[in-house]
């Protein structure tokens, strides 16, 4: 018989779930699991949960302004697809042992981060083609990565997300080359789309490397298998060929390519600009928390509601069980 | 805190059946105060793109499941029973067996 001091037997189960995640094994929601990986996995996720309910604020802005019901259908069935994504990811969060309500809570509470690109306003249609090709396209290089995470509930939803994610930006992306390719009017307003949106796009992926203090245990543990820059670089050797193909141009005069390594090598990220929106002070962030409390307290009475009726519904049941003994 | 805090509504389990004849698998999980409710939200979950022909939802707190630390022990009678395989046996060459 062995005796083993409670910190003996911690570093061995670390041992063996260190193994399993180097042999590429899925973690799943019973399995034992070191507290700094559920709670680094909560948070991820429960940011990411949240992007995708903050990210139907700036798209549902515009539905009702659609200029053809064509447009009009896919950007409601868009904006729904991010509803859904955004409950897939929260149920997945859910199995690491945290509320859904807690998290939706956090949210409404301003104490949750989402990702900073909703922070930005939608001022012209030509944004609903921008974000779909390139916020959706950025979120798909990205969520591409974490389908393989060794969280086997997170992994699920990503493979889920990534199907559906692919409508979004091939979509976006038409809708760019019909306004590229109309009137120069409309062609200006691609282009002074793209303009706003580069930027902000490329801070999705997260600052860089060298600065981005989660990244190291997340690669680690499986949960990402590449790194902010890594994934940087797919989105632009990605996207500048889209942005050629329709003659428009990206807002960086230092963009090169590179021919040693087949990489186009953009200018300086304006990291300031990051770190405002991160910390709340971009263009939206109290008009997306806002919007999103009064659709919570507007909504109150249907969650009333359903609960109500679920409530009577059960009290007939019983009285008609206690009638037929 | 911004709102009074709302109970939770209960979790259920999503099961979609893709095409006819195909079994149901696991799809993922949702809240929703009813079967009925719950069925509803499924479809609009986990079946806006034709996934499912068919759907079960089943309270989260009904499933029992093996617990992994029963991987060993509970799983082992399958682990040395090769003859319940046709590999096991060997015939002679030649001979169409199927």
């Amino acid at each position: 018989m062995t005796t083993q001091t409670p910190v003996a037997d911690d570093a061995a189960r670390l041992a063996a779930f260190e193994a399993r995640i180097a042999a590429d094994e899925s973690i799943e929601p019973k399995d034992w699991m070191p507290e700094r990986y559920r709670s680094q996995l909560i948070r991820m996720m429960s940011q990411h949960a949240h992007s995708e309910v903050v990210g139907m604020l700036p798209e549902g802005n515009w539905i009702t302004r659609a200029p053809s019901l064509r447009r009009k259908m896919i950007l409601l069935a868009k904006v729904q697809d991010e509803g859904g994504h955004g409950l897939y990811i929260y149920c997945g969060t859910e199995t690491l042992g945290v509320d859904r309500q807690e998290l939706v809570q956090q949210l409404l509470d301003g104490k949750a981060k989402y990702s900073s690109i909703f922070n930005y306003p939608t001022l012209s249609w030509a944004d609903i083609g921008a974000i779909g090709w390139l916020v959706d396209g950025a979120a798909i290089v990205n969520q591409t990565m974490l389908a393989k995470a060794s969280y086997g509930p997170y992994a699920r939803a990503m493979v889920r997300i990534c199907k559906e994610e692919n409508f979004h930006k091939k979509q976006g992306y038409e809708f760019m080359v019909t306004l590229a390719r109309g009137t120069p009017a409309q062609k200006a307003m691609a282009q002074e789309s793209l303009n706003r949106w580069w930027w902000p796009s490329l801070m999705m992926f997260g600052p860089h490397d060298a600065d981005s203090p989660n990244s190291d245990e997340l690669k680690k543990w499986g949960v990402k298998r590449k790194s902010n820059d890594e994934l940087r670089q797919r989105f632009v050797n990605l996207t500048i060929a889209q942005v050629k193909a329709i003659d428009l141009t990206v807002p960086d005069p230092d963009l090169r390519y590179d021919e040693a390594s087949g990489d186009w090598i953009t200018g300086p990220i304006d990291w300031d600009e990051f770190w405002r929106v991160v910390k709340g002070h971009g263009p939206c962030n109290s008009e997306r928390l806002g919007a999103r409390r009064k659709a919570h307290d507007e909504g109150r009475w249907v969650r009333d509601a359903a609960m109500a009726y679920a409530e009577k519904q059960q009290r007939n049941n019983r009285e008609t069980t206690e009638r037929q003994q | 805190m911004y709102a009074d805090a709302e109970t939770s509504w209960p979790l259920w389990e999503v099961f979609t059946q893709g095409t006819d004849g195909a079994p149901h698998q696991h799809a993922g999980s949702l809240h929703a105060t009813s079967a009925e409710h719950a069925l509803q939200n499924a479809r609009d979950v986990y079946a806006r793109r034709n996934e499912a022909v068919n759907l079960w939802v089943v309270p989260s707190a009904a499933i029992t499941g093996s617990t992994p630390e029963d991987m060993g022990p509970f799983f082992d009678p399958a682990h040395d029973k090769a003859y319940r395989h046709p590999q096991f046996y060997k015939v002679p060459k030649g001979v169409k067996v199927f």
